[in-house]
């Protein structure tokens, strides 16, 4: 792996940058592969990482259907967190936060994580006693939150208006260790350490079928580019779960939805932190480019098409303009969707299936870019052990028989 | 915004709409006979189909009523839209 650093910055400097090469092969479909990961975003490059690089499986390949990291890895809006209710959840999206906090040391790979602090906006008698409930659960569970007046919420963003508005701000939970880091390079990192491990990285290839053999298990994948033996797969495919697991014939509780969000055009750095309201439904931070990066909630109904309606969006700038009436003159350039796989109980399932060698790690909904590293990392475990690690043992398909919910989708208390 | 054509009233922007999800979803006349497979499958298990699928709609700020729709979750177009209690329609080439 070519290293960067500043001495090979000044080093290759002087051919004018004309010697690098590669950052990761344009591998070849083998024939056979000890693993084979369906899925090339995020969770999937990052799961091929750490198989090679903590369980030393490196026969491992990565089938992407389009290019790496073009799903919704390419598309959210950057929020890293950990600041969620449940025992399982906070143990979960910590476990990714610690992760994020040396990522680039690791991957030699500046994935610009910025922990610059995620304010979550209490409007109401309800959103404060919710809020400081849920600080408390976090610190109980060593996930830092605390609690800020409007005052000090105003200091610490001052963009953000806290009176005169229809819902006035009572009050903040503030998690300082949170902030947001660039989507793309989390992908090129993971995919640049994986390719030097020996993981195939293979684009433009579509599983199409999943083999399985006498007893059931899985034998192979049938590929847009052929025919690939192996005895594990980890899907990974996000909104495309349900596509790839009816080929094993499985059924699963997930819906895919369109998520929108839109970037302003470049200012000058005044947004200091991210910013999310769970009651007027938006959140905002701001690149390093200069654009404030907007999101809220999903269209109403299930879509592939990665694009919503012009509506929903406004939902949200009306949100940003009644918070921050500052930006309410910018222009918006560029708006796009991806395609969110939500799960009732709006946590993920990271687990084995009843299909030996099949597993499954999906139902991150709107909130899976904060988890790549986690993910990655437990999904990677899952499939070299055959079983999962305490972290993700909850997160299991059979709970919504067994009626175990993880049930964020009531604890985030979104406003619809 | 899709424009959807509601069987009662005709066709009308998304904005009249909520979405009802997959259509055709009975309810088990005998919950209490079920296996915790099949109830979990009734409450929670979706087709999720990349492609055409029947799905429900309510024309909220309309008539109020439900109906379903074929649509084409590649394209986001719609085949049809027919009313609750009809067949699912043949899709059309």
């Amino acid at each position: 792996m070519q290293r960067f650093s500043a001495l090979a910055l000044l080093r290759r400097g002087l051919t004018a940058h004309r010697s690098w090469a590669p950052q990761w092969r344009r591998a070849q479909p083998q024939a056979a592969y000890d693993a084979v990961i369906c899925g090339g975003g995020g969770h999937g490059l990052g799961t091929a990482y750490y198989l090679a690089a903590e369980h030393g499986i490196k026969r491992v390949a990565v089938l992407e259907k389009g290019w790496i990291g073009g799903g919704n890895t390419g598309r959210n809006t950057t929020i890293i967190r950990s600041n969620y209710l449940f025992d399982e959840s906070a143990a979960l999206y910590d476990h990714a936060l610690k992760l994020w906090e040396s990522l680039s040391q690791r991957l030699n790979y500046n994935v610009m994580f910025s922990p610059r602090g995620v304010m979550m906006l209490a409007h109401s008698v309800h959103d404060v006693q919710v809020a400081r409930r849920h600080i408390h659960a976090n610190r109980a569970n060593g996930v830092d939150n605390e609690w800020l007046t409007p005052d000090q919420a105003r200091k610490f963003c001052p963009p953000l208006r806290t009176a005169g508005i229809r819902y006035p701000v009572l009050g903040a939970a503030l998690q300082r260790r949170g902030g947001t880091a660039r989507h793309d390079a989390v992908a090129w990192g993971y995919a640049r350490a994986a390719d030097a491990l020996g993981v195939d990285i293979i684009e433009n290839c579509e599983v199409t079928g999943i083999h399985r053999g006498t007893s059931g298990a899985v034998e192979a994948v049938e590929t847009s580019r052929g025919l690939i033996r192996t005895p594990k797969v980890g899907v990974a495919a996000a909104g495309h779960t349900s596509v790839v697991m009816r080929m094993a014939g499985l059924e699963l509780p997930l819906e895919s939805f369109p998520l929108q969000a839109l970037v302003s055009e470049p200012i000058k750095p005044i947004f200091p932190c991210v910013v999310m309201s769970n009651t007027i439904h938006a959140y905002i931070s701001q690149s390093d480019k200069g654009e404030l990066v907007i999101g809220a909630g999903t269209d109403a109904y299930i879509s592939y098409t990665q694009r919503g309606a012009l509506h929903i969006s406004n939902h949200a700038l009306a949100a940003i303009c009644e918070l921050f009436p500052m930006f309410r003159r910018l222009r918006m350039l560029r708006a796009w969707g991806g395609i969110v796989d939500v799960t009732p109980d709006r946590s993920p399932i990271i687990a084995k299936t009843p299909v030996p060698g099949l597993y499954v790690n999906c139902g991150w909904g709107t909130g899976g870019f904060k988890a790549t590293p986690g993910s990655a990392h437990l999904f990677a475990w899952t499939i070299a052990r055959d079983e999962p690690h305490p972290i993700n043992a909850p997160f299991t398909l059979e709970r919504f028989r067994d009626g175990h919910l993880i049930n964020e989708a009531a604890a985030a208390a979104v406003a619809h | 915004m899709l424009l959807i054509a509601c069987p009662y009233c005709g066709q009308r922007p998304e904005v009249e709409f909520s979405y009802g999800g997959q259509a055709h979803l009975a309810r088990p006349p005998a919950p209490s006979e079920l296996t915790d497979d099949e109830w979990a499958a009734y409450l929670y298990r979706r087709d999720n189909i990349r492609g055409v699928q029947a799905e429900r709609w309510r024309h909220l700020h309309g008539c109020g009523r439900f109906f379903n729709a074929l649509r084409d979750t590649t394209t986001d177009r719609f085949l049809a839209t027919y009313r609750t209690g009809e067949p699912r329609p043949p899709e059309r080439a």
